[in-house]
């Protein structure tokens, strides 16, 4: 290449109060192979990539190095840019004079240096660069939510309300999650179930949805647009395709085993289904505990039903689906209240957690709204929250603060006052979180009207005295250790990943933090995608969240899946590894080398053959393979050994 | 009653002394009283185990110095192993008692120990007594 | 098998009688413990103050004691000592220059002193070195019908790092008296704290503590207490005086090391018990569940 521009950019006093770009400018004017350089105050603005435009043009450039930020910056832009003046945006490089110079050093002589170098060294690797297109792949439109709580419910509604089909898989027989165990939801005090039933009904109904309820995925294979994806369907012997889900076998099931609906508070049946407004609403028969299933005998639910829609020999099933994107929205769990010592190891009935609260209180909770305590039955006239159990506590359990909790307690201490207005609900607190719309104002009105007593300070211990609970907290505000003889306690456990969260994110290959949460792809600006292209993030799968964020959430991730799907194809970076088939001799270290599984060996030729459009071009293959056949398209070894003599000023 | 809060008590030799001493980070405690609702000899004490660290967050010495508080510590560890931040108050008790007895202001006078419970006391009752209450 | 033993200055005196019956009762068990030569005073309690090293003499050089007599590890049956030694041994571990420095100012030591001493306690041997099958096999006179409630206190369950047992719900003490068929009380003041040391200046504070500890037992049904430490028997048992005299009503209960109930119950003789030394009586009691027969000699 003989007409090479170098545009020096300024960055305002970024770079040019430390590097002398005017020196800089004339060291590059004499360089071999470039013909123009020049340098201005802002490359990325309007006036710096118009001037870019002009200066291609009518210097006729054959290639552009801009020596500025980090490429992680602007690459994209000055590539995008140079394409619009008709040159090959791959013959576009950035040499990075800032963060990895004038930022980092302060001797003007020092920096200028080098710069020169940074800069040179760049022109030498353009010199080389091929023009490149970017690779297109085809796209299946098509997405998978994994999870049905009400962020999976909500974002397989957007997708198919832009016209794109949704497979909607849940483990459980019903979609509704956690939302549906709620007794009222803050700061409205709506019933969930009478919110969420209207979208998991037109989630049913729509036309462009498939639930795939009591189903697991089972094995995932190929990448963003193009996923092959296994479920496995679980057998729930019962056929859904005759069952009218009329509930006669249900009534007539003699096994009693304590309800996960309920949160081990009540009983379901052996078959069951998971609460009236269940979507669907067939049921299942849990095989651990059917008389039938396990010892040959009872068999009632067959007798009974009148469509022969009971099949104790129904198997597991698998189908293989195609889809173009992923939104995990598994949510979350509570934390085991066994873990804690100072609590009781979770030996004791009355002592009970978020989710077991919430159905004391649901209508259609065990005791049917009656708040009684699960020991005995009676209803309890002083009751304890304790917030923070388990959350912030790097020492004993989880760092994080799980958001949630302060209102969650403030609700549940309301709807309490409300059910028995003669008992005392206190709260052990150490802040109140109430940072959403409306969220403070019902914590006041909690306080105020309902007269919920707020103690600042945490539990030390909670012990059983007589049949009531002693509980031995503190009032930092009055320098006092309090002692209550409570009737029953509620602990705010902290919020953690659903169960399998971490298996399913191994099966996926996708990052998670140590908590289990998946890892979004920048915390900032990023918070519904994942690292891997295709997947995205919705609801508390990610972080412990309330109902209205996980929506929107949803929502959000639900328009990057139709973004994706918006396109006809889909584009890679063309800066991946080749063969050069005639020097391969199928030696295979790259294939074992590759993290991707993105190369195969031929099984005729037995020459290695990538697929471009898994490769990430990572470059790892190009370093172990032994005789050179594979390079890195633009990051040639010859490329790179000159671009180290230059920086190395040898 | 107004504090005066300023550099040269916050970041003053004090606390940085109690957590030379203690070995603990005393900025770690959030205050939460998890310490202090816990506490078996609480019910003398004048000032809480947890307000304790706040005094010394807050650089006030004396006031911390003067507290009946860390003469009534009995050194059970129940705090330590409760703190959600994992600060031993424990040590930071031990660090404020030795800053007093290391000015030679002993707690107990062993000639006023009445002779006669004298042999009937264990003698680490004595030693350990002893140990906290004098340099 | 044979132990190293070091007894501290409290099991000679007022505490004779647990050492008097933990060390026949193991010689039955078949462990020999065998007393260090040249022991000293520990210096209880181990000080928490990061820049003093002259307190942690004491306890450095009983370990050098042990490695003078070329054994490895070292049981105690006070828990003070137990806390003490244990946490001293912990420090210089961790700390190489601090050991230095120890063993530079003892420098008439013939023995250098280099972290490799395993310090125990006497509830551990029995659970490790004797195991709860066996002690349940040797025991010819069951303590049945005693509703006995066990007493930690809080040095040997803390801090995090000397703990013994889990300090929110431990069980050793519990599986030592089930297997000398004792029936087990549980109390939820098993872990909190006597009052320790303050029973020299504030005995107010520790009667206020035995009072708690001691009728959270009785409610619960106990009939006894078994303790493991000298000063906490000191505390629920003598003190017993101080908390009728302030609580009119306040029944007294006998306290007992648990080593005492382990003689008893492997058919030992009463006098191993050195019941002379205890403040409530407890004959009472055991001639009422028909345990002894004779009366106080």
């Amino acid at each position: 290449m003989r007409r090479i521009g170098v545009f020096i950019c300024h960055c305002g006093l970024n770079i040019a109060g430390v590097v002398d770009v005017e020196k800089l400018t004339d060291e590059m004017k004499t360089y071999p192979g470039v013909s123009y350089a020049t340098n201005y105050i802002y490359m990325c603005s309007d006036p710096g990539q118009d001037m870019l435009k002009e200066v291609i043009k009518e210097k006729n450039l054959e290639g552009v190095v801009v020596a500025a930020c980090s490429p992680t910056m602007h690459e994209l832009t000055f590539r995008n840019t140079v394409a619009q003046a008709g040159l090959n945006p791959y013959l576009c490089e950035m040499a990075n004079i800032r963060e990895q110079c004038s930022w980092v050093h302060k001797d003007r002589g020092v920096a200028t240096k080098k710069a020169a170098l940074s800069t040179k060294t760049m022109v030498e690797k353009l010199k080389l660069n091929r023009p490149l297109s970017p690779l297109t792949l085809p796209l299946t439109k098509r997405a998978l939510v994994i999870g049905g709580g009400i962020a999976g419910i909500q974002a397989a509604l957007d997708i198919a309300d832009s016209g794109y089909e949704v497979l909607l898989l849940e483990r459980k027989q019903s979609i509704g999650g956690h939302m549906a165990q709620l007794s009222e939801t803050f700061p409205t005090l709506d019933c969930p179930q009478c919110i969420e039933t209207p979208k998991m009904v037109q989630a049913s109904q729509h036309p462009k949805i498939k639930i795939l309820a009591y189903s697991e995925l089972e094995d995932v294979s190929g990448y963003v647009g193009n996923f092959k994806v296994k479920i496995k369907k679980k057998a729930s012997f019962v056929d859904p395709d005759k069952c009218t889900g009329c509930g006669q076998c249900i009534e007539k099931c003699p096994v009693k085993v304590p309800s996960e609906f309920h949160a081990l508070l009540g009983q379901r049946k052996a078959i069951y289904t998971l609460f009236p407004q269940a979507v669907p609403n067939k049921p299942v028969i849990d095989k651990e505990n059917c008389l039938y299933l396990t010892k040959g005998k009872c068999g009632a639910c067959a007798k009974i039903c009148s469509l022969e829609a009971i099949d104790f020999d129904q198997k597991e099933s698998f189908v293989e689906e195609d889809v173009g994107a992923i939104i995990i929205a598994t949510g979350y769990d509570l934390m085991d209240k066994a873990r804690i010592g100072e609590y009781g190891y979770g030996q004791y009935e009355d002592v009970i957690d978020g989710l077991q609260i919430e159905r004391l209180l649901a209508p259609t909770g065990p005791t049917e709204g009656e708040v009684r305590r699960p020991s005995d039955g009676k209803i309890p006239k002083e009751v304890v929250f304790v917030q923070c159990v388990g959350s912030r506590d790097p020492e004993h359990h989880y760092p994080y603060c799980s958001k949630v909790c302060c209102m969650y307690t403030i609700k549940q201490a309301m709807l309490y006052k409300h059910a028995v207005p003669d008992g005392q609900a206190y709260v052990f607190y150490m802040d109140t979180r109430c940072d959403g719309k409306g969220y403070e104002e019902f914590l006041q009105r909690g306080i105020e009207e309902d007269g919920v007593l707020y103690l600042r300070g945490r539990v030390s211990r909670i012990f059983k005295d007589g049949d009531g609970l002693k509980v031995w907290g503190a009032d930092t505000l009055t320098r006092r250790k309090i002692e209550i003889s409570a009737d029953m306690v509620v602990l705010a456990t902290a919020m953690v990943p659903s169960e399998g969260a971490k298996e399913l994110a191994g099966k996926l290959r996708l990052a998670t933090d140590e908590y289990g949460f998946f890892s979004e792809a920048h915390p900032k600006l990023r918070p519904v995608e994942s690292l891997t292209a295709g997947y995205f993030l919705a609801g508390a799968a990610q972080a412990p969240r309330d109902i209205p964020e996980a929506v929107a959430q949803a929502s959000a991730a639900a328009s990057k899946v139709v973004a994706l799907f918006s396109k006809d194809n889909l584009y890679h970076e063309p800066i991946v590894a080749s063969v050069d088939e005639e020097i391969c001799r199928g030696c295979g270290q790259c294939v074992e080398t590759c993290a991707y599984e993105a190369i195969e060996l031929d099984p005729r030729t037995k020459i290695a053959r990538v697929n471009e459009v898994i490769c990430e071009g990572c470059g790892a293959c190009s370093v172990a393979c032994p005789s050179g056949a594979m390079q890195q398209r633009n990051f040639t070894r010859r490329q790179i050994l000159e671009m180290v003599e230059v920086a190395t000023g040898t | 009653m107004r504090t005066i809060i300023q550099i040269k008590e916050v970041r003053g030799s004090f606390p940085a002394k109690v957590q030379e001493i203690s070995g603990q980070n005393i900025y770690a405690c959030y205050q939460c009283g998890k310490c202090s609702a816990g506490c078996p000899s609480i019910s003398e004490m004048d000032i809480l185990p947890s307000e304790i660290i706040r005094l010394v967050q807050l650089g006030q010495e004396e006031e911390s110095l003067k507290s009946k508080t860390i003469w009534l510590c009995a050194s059970c560890f129940t705090c330590e192993t409760r703190c959600p931040k994992g600060v031993d108050l424990a040590k930071i008790m031990e660090a404020l008692r030795v800053m007093v007895l290391r000015k030679n202001v002993d707690q107990v006078n062993p000639l006023e120990i009445p002779r006669s419970i004298l042999g009937e006391l264990p003698q680490i009752a004595l030693v350990s007594g002893f140990r906290k209450f004098t340099s | 098998m044979k132990i190293s033993y070091f007894p501290g200055c409290t099991l000679k005196t007022t505490a004779k009688n647990f050492e008097d019956s933990t060390l026949a009762s193991l010689k039955v068990l078949g462990v020999d413990l065998v007393e260090l030569p040249r022991w000293n005073c520990c210096g209880t309690v181990y000080s928490l103050a990061t820049d003093d090293l002259m307190h942690h003499l004491a306890p450095v050089r009983d370990l050098i004691r042990v490695k003078e007599e070329g054994a490895k590890r070292v049981v105690t049956l006070c828990s003070m000592c137990y806390n003490t030694l244990k946490q001293a041994n912990d420090l210089v571990k961790a700390d190489p220059e601090k050991l230095e420095k120890i063993n530079q100012f003892m420098y008439r030591e013939e023995v250098k002193y280099d972290g490799s001493v395993q310090v125990s306690h006497l509830l551990e041997v029995l659970r490790d070195e004797v195991g709860w099958e066996a002690l349940k096999k040797k025991v010819t006179r069951p303590l049945k019908g005693l509703r006995i409630a066990p007493y930690y206190g809080c040095l040997l369950l803390r801090p995090t790092g000397v703990a013994l047992d889990d300090p929110e719900e431990p069980t050793l003490l519990e599986k030592v008296l089930e297997a000398l068929g004792v029936e087990v009380v549980d109390y939820p003041y098993k872990t909190e704290c006597c009052g320790s040391y303050h029973t020299i200046t504030n005995v107010g504070l520790v009667i206020e503590r035995t009072y708690t500890i001691l009728t959270s037992a009785s409610q619960h049904g106990a009939e006894a207490i078994a303790v493991s430490c000298p000063l906490c028997d000191f505390n629920l048992d003598s003190r017993q005086k101080e908390v009728e005299d302030k609580f009119s009503g306040f029944e007294k209960i006998p306290v007992f090391y648990f080593s005492q109930l382990l003689s008893l119950a492997l058919g030992l003789d009463v006098e191993t018990c050195r019941f002379d030394l205890s403040f409530v009586d407890p004959y009472a009691l055991l001639q009422a569940k028909s345990v002894i027969s004779e009366g106080r000699s």
